[in-house]
Order: structure tokens, then sequence, then C-alpha cells
């Protein structure tokens, strides 16, 4: 029986990637080890190795592919005895059965659609100039961009961490940055998040401007003294005297598949924290325009990525210095029924729940936070104000959230304009579980945002 | 000393540690001071202890709050690195800090109207004992997390050797900050990086209530680098000769560009570790024992009278203009308001 070759997952986002280059052709014996073909993934180029041994009869997808879904047949592999008459047979047999990508995602119901669909308005984003160009950019590349504008911008920003350099980055958010900046300026660092996060601090201190990434926000937790009791309070401590301007940034909450340790959104825990700006970006506009402004503030400024969207693409105005404010949230669809306060990854949820809401007839209104801290509740107020209901979509898990901040607030500052309770979607109140069907259970999803909306908007 | 294994403070460098290893540099010999030297050496150690018997005066009298934490006994320390700095090498350290931001020039007046948390502090009253700063005076604080300094303390040196500016940064911490993680980060990354950066370990003996030798499992601080290759020595830290001739060799050492460089200063705290600190786990003749013997303000003075360099009257005259500006700055720190109210939600972000 022929052997099917699959396009391999080969990091634990990984969807798709590119078939480089096959090292093998048709007829070529095959023992198990042999690098049969490259891919490119977003983030690197892997060699594929052969599992089994054998003849490979057919390539399925021929170099240079783009785009190949992950468990895509790539190839057919014949046993000994077999020839090409078994392959006709192979190739039209439907692929096995594979697990279900972990960001697909699909409502529960199809919703009957109405006659007149309440749909929301794509908002313009009052910060981009009429008429700017747009191209498109992944939420990676957007992040290497701002660094590499704003080093070029000013030489006393540098970029440290681990595998920043040589590695081009753990997530490849920092390539080609060693090849322009040298290693002066763009600093492997070894293993040492306590220590590497202090010296940045005392670097800052001294006047220079760190960004220091985090491989992932959850190896901060080793540095977080360094984060709040030195970066944070120096400036309050000396009388406005000494602050430091630096950048702590890196992925932030779950990627997909990596287990407990490696899988919590600490927004909420730096945003606790007076002396601290805190910026969750979305989109690669996010990306870039906060980030640029985040190396610019003279404040320490934690900077929340998240790997899943890593790859995403988003249209980003073509400008030659685009920065966003920070502390601004962005209205990023107008509606009338109901407000959807997301930011990071929550936002994927809930602009693909508006478009279901549209279809059952409810306008919603999606503001995108942007940041954190300063939290932006003014435009908060003023759209609860306009729709009376209130719901809000994050990862992170309940307790003391910022959605039960916003929530908090809400109900202080737009009590009488409030025509239901506010209601949180967020992760569930458990370590993030393994098994691929407990970690969707664990992590939000588009349904619980409609069901959300439901009962706010008392719709059956 | 009855509680620990360890040679005493104020018998030599040499005698005081068994050589182990290439880390171990032998102790340069004590340089002999000229007049102004030791007259200079008198009078700001002299500051530093008259400054701190007034803080404690003050702290009895509810004056000064919270944590307050005494210098008595370590000056030499402090006071012979500044002897041998230059200018432009900056210094960090932990709690303990009235004494470094004395040595480095900071006003009296605002330290001491910190301490009692008035608006002419240092830190307008928001920071308290442990926490001043002065960019302009090279001083970066003051820092409350026992060990952050040292992380701290070698970004400094990382920036001074990014902008080749050729200073040198001098982190100081405890024998008890020695044992704290985040001290062996750095000294892997500042020998890595060939930082210029002198860490100052002001080993007096004890971390709070406890004795180096029930916290170390070796007592010889100063090789504390030699995992990393840092060259590192034991200096008696109660002869500010000798610390200053220790600090002359390793600054040299470090802006020379051959990296970090430890030095252990073997000095005693005569008060307990914070003002609340009875100080039980040792005895007080161990006390006495070093002030009488070894007291690095009395070895000066002793010095200058030996050599004639200073009378018995222009030592008092000496002592008498320290108290006046000790007195100058205890008067300011009661009398100076508070901070104004709207003071609670400034500097908070820039």
């Amino acid at each position: 029986m022929p052997i099917d070759i699959l396009m391999p997952a080969l990091s634990p986002t990984m969807e798709e990637g590119k078939l480089a280059k096959w090292l093998k052709a048709e007829g070529d014996t095959v023992s198990a080890g042999d690098v049969i073909a490259e891919i490119e993934t977003d983030k690197a180029t892997m060699e594929v190795e052969a599992v089994d041994e054998g003849t490979l009869g057919k390539i399925l997808v021929p170099e240079g592919t783009d785009a190949v879904k992950v468990n895509e047949k790539i190839a057919i592999l014949l046993g000994e005895g077999e020839d090409a008459s078994a392959i006709d047979a192979a190739a039209s047999a439907p692929a096995p059965a594979v697990a279900p990508a972990p960001a697909a995602e699909s409502p529960a119901a199809a919703a009957p659609v109405p006659a007149a669909p309440a749909a929301s308005k794509p908002a313009d984003d009052p910060e981009i100039p009429a008429g700017t160009a747009m191209k498109s950019s992944t939420v990676r590349e957007a992040l290497r961009d701002a660094m590499a504008e704003e080093m070029r911008r000013d030489p006393d920003v540098f970029v440290m961490g681990e595998e920043v350099a040589e590695y081009q980055g753990a997530y490849k958010i920092t390539q080609g940055l060693l090849d322009e900046f040298s290693a002066k300026r763009v600093i492997d660092t070894p293993i040492t998040e306590h220590g590497f996060a202090g010296l940045g601090v005392g670097a800052a201190m001294a006047g220079l401007k760190p960004i220091v990434e985090f491989m992932t926000f959850n190896f901060a937790m080793q540095a977080i003294d360094q984060i709040i009791n030195s970066a944070a309070k120096t400036l309050y401590m000396s009388g406005g005297q000494m602050g430091a301007p630096i950048v702590f940034r890196g992925p932030n909450g779950a990627a997909a598949r990596v287990g407990a340790q490696h899988s919590q959104d600490y927004a909420s825990w730096y945003a606790h924290v007076p002396g601290l700006k805190v910026i969750q970006p979305y989109s690669a506009a996010d990306a870039k325009g906060l980030l640029k402004a985040a190396i610019r503030d003279p404040n320490p400024v934690i900077f929340l990525e998240n790997e899943i969207l890593y790859g995403h693409s988003f249209e980003i105005p073509d400008m030659d210095d685009f920065v966003l404010p920070i502390g601004k949230a962005k209205v990023e669809r107008e509606g009338t029924d109901v407000t959807l306060v997301s930011w990071g990854i929550g936002m994927t949820y809930t602009m693909k729940a508006v478009d279901e809401l549209a279809g059952m007839g409810i306008s919603a209104e999606v503001i995108n936070l942007r940041t954190i801290r300063p939290l932006d509740i003014d435009t908060v107020i003023a759209s609860v104000q306009k729709t009376g209901r209130i719901v809000t979509i994050e990862e992170a898990f309940p307790m003391c959230s910022v959605s039960s901040e916003i929530a908090c607030q809400v109900q202080e500052k737009a009590f009488d304009y409030l025509d239901a309770p506010v209601l949180r979607v967020t992760g569930k109140d458990v370590p993030m579980p393994y098994a691929a069907n407990l970690e969707k259970l664990a992590l939000p999803n588009v349904q619980e945002v409609i069901d959300a909306v439901k009962a706010v908007t008392y719709t059956a | 000393m009855a509680a620990t294994k360890k040679s005493s403070a104020g018998t030599s460098a040499k005698s005081a540690g068994r050589s182990r290893g290439a880390a171990k540099t032998a102790a340069p010999a004590i340089a002999e001071f000229d007049k102004d030297q030791e007259l200079h050496a008198y009078r700001e150690m002299l500051l530093i202890r008259r400054f701190e018997e007034k803080a404690g005066q003050l702290y009895g009298m509810g004056l000064i709050g919270g944590f307050c934490h005494l210098y008595i006994g370590q000056e030499a320390v402090v006071v012979g690195l500044q002897i041998a700095k230059k200018d432009g090498d900056q210094m960090i350290t932990g709690y303990r800090d009235h004494g470094h931001m004395l040595a480095m020039d900071l006003d009296p007046k605002g330290v001491m109207a910190e301490l009692t948390g008035r608006r002419g502090g240092l830190s307008k009253g928001k920071g308290g004992s442990m926490h001043m700063f002065s960019k302009e005076k090279h001083f970066y604080g003051g820092h409350g997390i026992v060990g952050a300094q040292v992380s701290l303390g070698t970004g400094i040196g990382f920036a001074n050797k990014y902008r080749e500016n050729g200073n040198v940064a001098m982190a100081f911490f405890g024998d008890g900050a020695s044992n704290q993680g985040q001290v062996y980060e750095s000294f892997n990354m500042a020998e890595l990086w060939k930082l210029p950066v002198i860490y100052v370990i002001e080993n007096n003996k004890y971390g709070m209530g406890t004795s180096v030798a029930r916290a170390s499992a070796n007592t010889d601080l100063s090789q504390r680098g030699s995992s990393f290759g840092i060259q590192g020595e034991q200096v008696d830290g109660m002869d500010v000769r000798a610390v200053a001739a220790a600090g002359e060799k390793a600054l040299e050492w470090c802006r020379s560009g051959k990296g970090p460089y430890i030095l252990e200063m073997i000095t005693y705290r005569y008060r307990g570790h914070s003002m609340s600190d009875p100080a039980k786990y040792r005895s007080k003749d161990e006390v006495q024992k070093m002030r009488t013997e070894h007291d690095p303000i009395e070895q000066v003075r002793a010095r200058l009278i030996e050599k004639k360099w200073a009378t018995e009257d222009e030592l008092k005259a000496i002592d008498k203009d320290v108290r006046a500006v000790v007195a100058e700055a205890a008067e300011f720190a009661q009398t100076d308001p508070e901070p104004d109210p709207s003071e609670l939600y400034t500097d908070i972000l820039l």
C-alpha cells in the first residue's frame, strides 16, 4: 500500500506553509531519516525528513507552491514491490481524518437572514489621514518594521533578548535586524530573564532606550520584580528625577497546545500597576503604530503581542512614519444595539461575531481598546451611552480581569444608561489544558460572544 | 568574632582569604594617604557617622518612619571608593544608602528631609530612606529589593560600554544579597560582555540577623565570580586606604576593557540591621571590639595625630563643622513642610 506523505505541522501555531524545495525526485529511493524537502513557514525554513523507506512514487505538490495546508498530501511513497499503478488509487483516496485546526471556529447554528440586516459599519481610523495608500502586512512584519524604523531614528534604541540576533528571533520578529544594526544593538542574551530585565532597566535609567524581548511573557514572571519594583516605581520614588524609558515586548497569552505554563494572558497583571503603560495590539496597524509609540515613550511600556496573530495579515497605512497614540481606543465598527469591547486576540472572536450578529439583525459597535493602561474608558462610555449594552471579550482568566475593570467603571460612569448587566466573555477559570478539545473549551469562542449579545439584548 | 568562622574585619586581606583558583588576586598594598587625603577621608566619614547618629535620634523621636538602615561602622567602604573614582563613575546600592548619597555629594539637607518625608527631600518626600537618586551626581539609588541593584548596576555598566564613555559603574550589595540568583545572572552577562562594573560586596557579617556562615556555603564572597572567571579580592573595609587602593586597581581594570571586578569589603555595622533590630544575634563584646580596635574613623584620626598632620583642636574643629552641617540638615528636615497633597498624583508617568 503506498504511503501518503503529508504536509507536516512544524510549530504549535502553523496552519500552512510553502513547499520551497524537493530534495528528492520521483523514482528516488528514500530511507527513513533522509531529508526529502524544505518547507518555509512564516517563521523558518525547515527540513522534512522521511519517516518510512521506499521509492518516491509521485510528487503531488510541486516545489514553490505557497500556502500548502498542514496535513495536505504532498507526495506518495511506494513500498517494496509497488509500482506506479498503485499511485492512482492512492491519490484518489480521501486524506485521513485529522485533528481539528485549533483556530477554526464556526457558529453552531446558522441564523436566519433578516430582510434588512442591521450591519455594523466599518469605521475609518481617525489616526490615518484620508486618502493614505494601504498595503498588506502581517503583524510579524509590522513589529519588525516598527523596531527597525525606530532604531534608524534613535541610536540609543537597542533590542535584547533570547535568540533575537543570530537566530533572527524565536518567532522571527527581529528578522534582519542583526544585519542592519550589528551585534552592538541587537543582542542575544543568555537564558536569564531576571538578569537581563534588570540590566535593561539599569541601562534605561542611564538613558538608553532598550527593547527587551521576552520569548514569551510567561517567562517574564521570572523578571516581574524588576518590571514592577524597578521600572514602574522609580520615577515616583525619585520625585520625577529618574525614569526608565524601556519597552518589554513579546508574545502573551495562549498560543496553541502548549499547556498551562505557556498559555496565560498577563494584561491585567501589568495593568494593575501605576507607572506602567500596557498595550495589547490586534492588527498589524495597531502593532506598528503602537510599538513605535512605545519605543518613543519615556515610560516603561509593556507590549503584549500574540503568537497566533503574528502570521495574520492586515491592511496597514503605507506611510513613512505611522505612529498611533497610546491610550486611545479605536472604534472598529459603528453600531447601535450593543457595544463589544475587546483587544488583542479577543478581537478575532469579536469581529467574526459581528458579522453573525448583523445577519440576526443586531447592530454591534466594536471598540478595539489597543491600550489597556491608560484605559480609554471615555470611548467605551460614549458607546455605552448610545447602545445601553456592553459585552467584553478577552482570552484571559475572568477573576480580576481587564473585563472586570471595564465592568466596574461602566457601572460607575454610565449606570443610568445600562439596559442590561455588563457581560464578560473570557477564558475559563482553569489552567490551560493540553488536550485539543479541552483547550478549545477553555478559550472563548464566537458562539459565546453571540450568546452574550443575545442575553444583553434580550433576544432569543 | 564568635559567630563566624571567617577572619575578622580589620585583619589583613592576605590572611583573610584562602587562595583559590585563577580568579583570586592579592590585594594591593595599602596606599599611604597624604595629609589632604587623610583629612578628606576623616571629614567625609565623620559626616556620615554624625549624620547617621542624628538620623537614629530623629527616628527615635518618631520623625523618621518606616525602615531606616544606618551605615555606622561601614563608612570607609564608600568613602574609600569615592576617593578612588573619577568624575562620571556611577554608584548604585541597596537600602543602606545614606552613606553613599553623602559620599556622592548629595545635599545632606535633602537626604535628611527625605528621611522625614518632607517636600525638600531629594525625592520630594515620595521615596524615603531607601529611595533617593541623582543623575547629576551619578547616584542611581537607593533600592529596596535585596539584589535588584546588582542587575540594575550591570545595566548602567552596559550603558557605559554602549556609549564608550569610559565610566565605570559600582554596584554595592551586602553579604545577604550575594545569595540572590540575579547576582549570578548579572555576573555572567557582565563577564560575557566585558562590562565595566565593580561589584562591591559590603560584607558586614550579617544579612539582617543571619551570619554569613549560616547563609553561605562558601564564605569567601570574593570568589563568588570565580565560575565566571571574574577577578575578586577581599579588602579590609575598615581601612579607608586599603579600600581606595583596591578601588583604584579595580577601576583601572574595568576602564581598560577587561570586564567586571569583585571587591569584597570586610566591614562591620555597629547598629542593628534596621532601627527595630535589637541585634541579639551577636554579642556586645563583638561590637565593642570592632569599635575600639578597628573603627575606620579612629584609624584615620590616630594617623593624623601620630604624623602631626592635625592637632586635637583642629580635629575638634572639623567635628564641629560636621555637626553644624548635620544640625542644619536636621533642622531643615523638621521645619520643611510635608509635600503638597497634589504631589500624590505627580511623577507616576512622564
